[in-house]
């Protein structure tokens, strides 16, 4: 026969000695997995429907729930994996393109987990975090050239030339672009109070800057995206800074699609399009076709905002990432954002967000190595995003040459995502990423915020702690600094890539 | 004697006077006049106490300690017998007393209407307003082993009486002038599910559009009854409960300004300073009526009190007015009005009825406010529409939810919601 | 003493009904959850009424007023206010169901057994805890507590104490 049935990824199991009835679980799921029969007073659960997000396990008050992989089989086979088996049979059922949340779930090579750090032992003393001040502050902008100076009366040096204008964050992580439209206002809210309390800086995506948020904008990088969703003056005034997006790590290449059935009123007015409308963002800037165009384009901005504010560009991580970042920083921009294959969305073709593009490890290195051979590296801050899990790998990305990093998947779990990866459904559990009012109540920004810090303050401490292990009690130290990383089991190639020596060879 | 605080009437107005007034000051003397020989108890109870379902000692309103607490010296069976406004004096049948500030709280005063052959001193005859009152009808049924009752008045007191005597396995004619039963409460369909409620649970006839004539006597005891119909009906117990009036006997002979009731201010003040009344006895301001009438029910009686003893006090409290309220649970249904359940120039309001076996709902609206309710059946949240009354909220954007059964404060404008919903206190 | 109250923020309600379970819980006989809803006799019956419609819901109970209007207006001195705490607390032996508590409050939380003609359930912020149990397990902390001032109460701190 040529259909076959849905197949269930998850197995729901009650265990019936702990469930109460109260029915929690059937109020609360947006797929209508649960469902309660008044005749049995039975819960009966759809396997199928159940998206794996977690959220009924966790309020059930007698924790009664538990979410398990389907152990429905097929044969053990290296290439034709479960996966992508059921892709194709999917297709052949819809003959559409398979769409995903998230980011890439594929066992790539992370570099990450093959680069170590460095302790002080013996020939330079350890600090202690707890004791000695550590300076985690970062600086985020065009740098110049030289530093003159000249001598005041009292003998005081004073700063001669002007500096162009710089982001101070009090942490080298701010929170990734996710625009509002593939999350929730309440997320943004999460977002920016958790950024503004900590010091630290958040990003708008290209769904505008709702005015609920304007408390926050004085902490929001606002993005000018190929859509050119809510730009307007005042948009561009409020912002700390402007980053024109040529592409995300999620999906190089392609643009966006918020389908009109998701462009409510608030959207509809954040975004300044048409209620109900599908909210395109096309492949390229339609105005952006040179590196010319995109110098043009930054000095619009620049000059639209009196040059107060610095303005950069997003890129996608691809093959020729190095040369395209450095065309960038001479075209005038402030800070280069690199995405890469990690990268997440709230959509994206799974075909693409899968294979299209580079790890931001490779990505980072390439970018910086390049900067510096051509003498332009302080003209623009790299920051890197597309992935980042733990405070290990934020302090791996600044050695290999990042001035800071993005995270926006780890952030969302922060806030409850469990990575289901259906973002695309807009029936995100966790009121996350769907507009649906029944569902955003659930995130409540004060708990959001609350969380985010938590985390902000959890990965410092443990920068703090590494910085001190390796004996440096700045930052800047270790920015670029590839002596303080080794390889384990990385080949020639990839160690000549990423500049760094293998474990065991020494200075 | 002298005293700086004298309230008249140990009942629901007289109490909260005291806790009105010791809100305020701990210190200044206070003496409460009472005609009767025990403490507070709590009035509406006396047909539960006749019945037998509660017992003389669970009467009590605020327990034992509660004068003492409050630093209230009580006279028992003190009668006020008239007031010297100018020497701030009150005549009592035990003495005199001089106040600085006095509360006049003596309540209402059965009815007692023209009946050919009635006498005092015709044994059998009863009212139903005190516990004293309860223990004498008590007693009598039991001494004369009593095996039925005859009622005049369909009111709330005669309903709560008949059940009384009901519990007590008396058969029991109730005789009411009306074309129904709780007239001045309940329109006709509710009336009707009530009395067939009533007949249907009990042996209890219902006689309306009728009243006594003429009663006869034997031996010094009534032993039968003629009706204005022509009925006659042979009995040896017969209860009054026609009415209330306000016991404004005392001031007949004072300034004291009084209409039906006394009449008082937003203070509870009435045209003589430092003199205050409260209760069943005084003419506060009726909200819906948007005049001065007498409310004889305990939530007016309370606040009332309460208000008038801020005030004597030297706080500052002010009546904004209240409306007939009650909640009775009779022939088995439990029952709650509220303000105007029975409009007679229905041209003026809009009303929505909702009737099915279970419950009787009605809501009567006027200005596109709810003016008054009935509850009969199902009472549950019905107190949201007493609120909804008093804060003369506009209905007029939910007004289709207002019979549903889940009726809740969802519908209701978030403004008064979380007004009533946040912080502290229900401002009443 | 501190009167103590809960705060009520509808935005944040989920619609989830734990309140109303852990309310159940805390005042049955073993107060284990598992159990109480097993042994279906003792089950007691929650303060709490919950409303929803659409995407608005919100738990509510009593509010202990300050001049609560169904302590003033109780016939048995059934609903009476705790010297100490100063809640609003009934006591069933009294009552006789005259309903006087159900017509006097605005906004009508208290509940009717129509069989027993009692107030079955009325909030009494759990007063044997420092804790009220729906405040502690709102998922989201639509229900917060209150003092006197407006101030929040973190459940961390009051159970620790």
């Amino acid at each position: 026969m040529a259909k076959a049935k849905n197949i269930s990824e998850f197995v729901i199991e009650r265990d019936m000695n702990k469930c109460i009835r109260c029915q929690a679980c059937v109020r609360v799921c947006a797929n209508d997995v649960h469902k309660y029969d008044e005749d049995t007073g039975d819960i009966i659960s759809d396997n199928v429907m159940c998206a794996g997000c977690h959220f009924c396990e966790d309020i059930c008050p007698t924790g009664a729930l538990t979410i398990k992989r389907n152990p429905s089989d097929t044969r053990k086979n290296a290439n034709w994996s479960r996966d992508y088996i059921y892709r194709i049979v999917k297709q052949a059922s819809t003959g559409g393109i398979l769409l995903t949340g998230m980011g890439n779930d594929r066992p790539y090579k992370n570099y990450f987990e093959h680069i170590v750090l460095n302790a002080a032992q013996v020939t330079n003393p350890s600090i202690d975090p707890l004791r000695e001040p550590m300076e985690l502050r970062t600086f985020i902008g065009s740098k110049p050239d030289r530093v003159i100076c000249t001598k005041g009366k009292d003998e005081r040096c004073f700063l001669k030339q002007h500096l162009p204008p710089l982001l101070e964050l009090e942490v080298p992580v701010m929170f990734s672009a996710m625009s509002f439209g593939s999350i929730s206002l309440n997320a943004c809210k999460s977002l920016a109070k958790a950024a503004s309390d900590a010091g630290i800086y958040w990003n708008t995506g290209e769904g505008g800057l709702h005015r609920d948020l304007y408390p926050y904008a004085d902490r929001a990088i606002v993005q000018v995206a190929s859509g050119r969703f809510g730009v307007n003056v005042e948009y561009l005034e409020k912002a700390a800074a402007v980053e024109i997006k040529i592409g995300q790590g999620a999906k190089p290449g392609i643009g966006g699609h918020l389908p009109g059935e998701k462009v409510s009123s608030e959207i509809s007015l954040t975004r300044m399009i048409p209620e109900g409308s599908d909210a395109i963002s096309p492949a390229p800037h339609h105005d952006i076709y040179s590196i010319e165009d995109l110098r043009q384009l930054i000095f619009a901005i620049k000059e639209a905002t009196s040059y107060k504010k610095p303005v950069g560009v997003k890129i996608a991580a691809v093959h020729n990432v190095a040369p395209i970042a450095s065309g960038i920083v001479r075209a005038g921009a402030d800070f280069v954002t690199i995405d890469g294959i990690r990268g997440g969305t709230g959509a994206a073709p799974v075909v693409i967000r899968d294979n299209v593009g580079i790890p931001i490890e490779i990505a980072v290195a390439v970018v910086d190595q390049r900067l510096r051979e051509e003498g332009i590296r302080n003209q623009a801050s790299i920051i890197a995003a597309g992935g980042f899990k733990t405070s290990a790998d934020v302090m791996k990305a600044i050695a290999l040459g990042a001035d800071a990093v993005y995270i926006g998947t780890a952030a969302l779990i922060a806030l409850g995502c469990h990575v289901c990866q259906k973002c695309y459904t807009g029936k995100c559990n966790w009121g996350i990423a769907t507009q649906d009012p029944y569902l955003t109540r659930r995130l409540n920004p004060e708990i959001g915020a609350k969380r985010l810090s938590n985390l902000l303050r959890a990965w410092s401490l443990e920068i703090k702690e590494m910085l001190g292990g390796m004996g440096i009690n700045a930052i800047e130290s270790l920015r670029g600094n590839r002596e303080q990383l080794r390889a384990v089991g990385l080949t020639e190639t990839e160690l000549r890539i990423l500049g760094i020596k293998h474990a065991g060879e020494a200075w | 004697m002298k005293t700086d605080y004298l309230i008249i009437g140990n009942s629901v107005a007289g109490i909260n006077c005291i806790e009105g007034i010791r809100g305020i000051d701990r210190k200044g003397g206070l003496i409460v006049i009472s005609e009767e020989d025990c403490p507070d108890y709590s009035r509406p109870l006396i047909s539960y106490y006749l019945g037998g379902r509660i017992e003389e000692k669970s009467l009590s309103l605020k327990g034992n300690d509660f004068y003492n607490e409050n630093n209230a010296d009580v006279l028992y069976e003190t009668v006020a017998l008239g007031i010297d406004v100018e020497k701030r004096k009150v005549f009592t049948n035990k003495g005199e007393i001089e106040f600085n500030k006095l509360l006049i709280a003596t309540g209402g005063k059965p009815v007692m209407p023209e009946i050919e052959g009635y006498s005092e001193d015709i044994k059998g005859i009863f009212t139903f307003t005190s516990l004293s009152d309860a223990r004498k009808l008590k007693n009598y049924i039991e001494e004369r082993k009593c095996r039925e009752g005859v009622i005049l008045g369909g009111g709330l007191i005669g309903l709560k009486c008949a059940e009384g005597l009901i519990d007590k396995g008396l058969k029991v004619y109730i005789i009411e002038m009306a074309d129904r039963l709780l007239s001045m409460t309940l329109d006709r369909d509710a009336s009707e599910i009530i009395e067939k409620g009533l007949k249907e649970r009990s042996d209890c006839k219902v006689l309306k559009g009728d009243t006594i004539k003429r009663i006869d006597y034997k031996n010094g005891v009534i032993f039968r009854i003629s009706l204005m119909s022509g009925r006659e009906i042979e009995t040896e117990l017969l209860v009054i409960a026609v009415g209330v009036r306000p016991n404004i006997a005392l001031v007949k002979e004072t300034p004291v300004k009084y209409n039906r009731g006394i009449l008082v201010d937003k203070h509870m003040r009435t045209n003589i300073p430092d003199i205050y009344a409260a209760g069943d006895v005084a003419e506060g301001k009726d909200m819906l009526m948007d005049r001065n009438t007498v409310i004889a029910i305990w939530p007016v009686a309370a606040r009332q009190g309460k208000i008038a003893g801020i005030n004597m006090a030297g706080g500052s409290a002010i009546y904004n007015g209240l409306f007939p309220m009650n909640a009775v649970d009779i022939a088995g249904y439990p029952v709650i009005s509220f303000g105007i359940t029975n409009p007679v120039d229905v041209d003026k309001y809009e009303i929505m009825v909702k009737k099915d076996e279970e419950e009787y709902k009605k809501i009567v609206i006027r200005d596109n406010r709810i003016v008054g309710c009935i509850f009969l059946g199902k009472i549950d949240r019905s107190g949201i529409f007493q609120g909804l009354i008093r804060h003369k909220v506009d209905i007029s954007r939910f007004k289709d939810s207002l019979l549903d059964d889940d009726f809740g404060l969802l519908v209701l404008p978030a403004e008064y919601r979380k007004h009533m919903v946040r912080g502290e206190g229900v401002e009443v | 003493m501190k009167p103590k109250r809960i705060l009520i923020r509808e935005e944040y309600c989920i619609g989830c009904r734990l309140c109303e379970v852990f309310c159940i819980t805390q005042h049955s006989p073993s107060k284990d959850i598992i159990r109480t809803y097993r042994e279906k006799d003792t089950k007691p019956v929650s303060g709490i009424y919950f409303e929803e419609k659409g995407a608005l819901s919100f738990a509510i109970q009593c509010r202990h007023c300050d001049e609560a209007p169904c302590v003033e207006n109780c016939l048995t001195g059934a609903m009476h206010r705790d010297k100490e705490t100063g809640n609003v607390l009934h006591n069933k032996d009294r009552c006789v169901g005259c309903w006087m508590c159900v017509m006097s409050c605005p906004l009508g939380v208290i509940k009717i057994d129509y069989k027993e003609k009692k107030v079955v359930s009325k909030c009494d912020l759990c007063i044997d805890r420092e804790f009220p149990a729906c405040v502690e397990h709102c998922p989201n902390e639509a229900i917060i507590l209150v003092d006197g001032k407006g101030e929040r109460i973190e459940k961390e701190k009051e159970l620790k104490k």
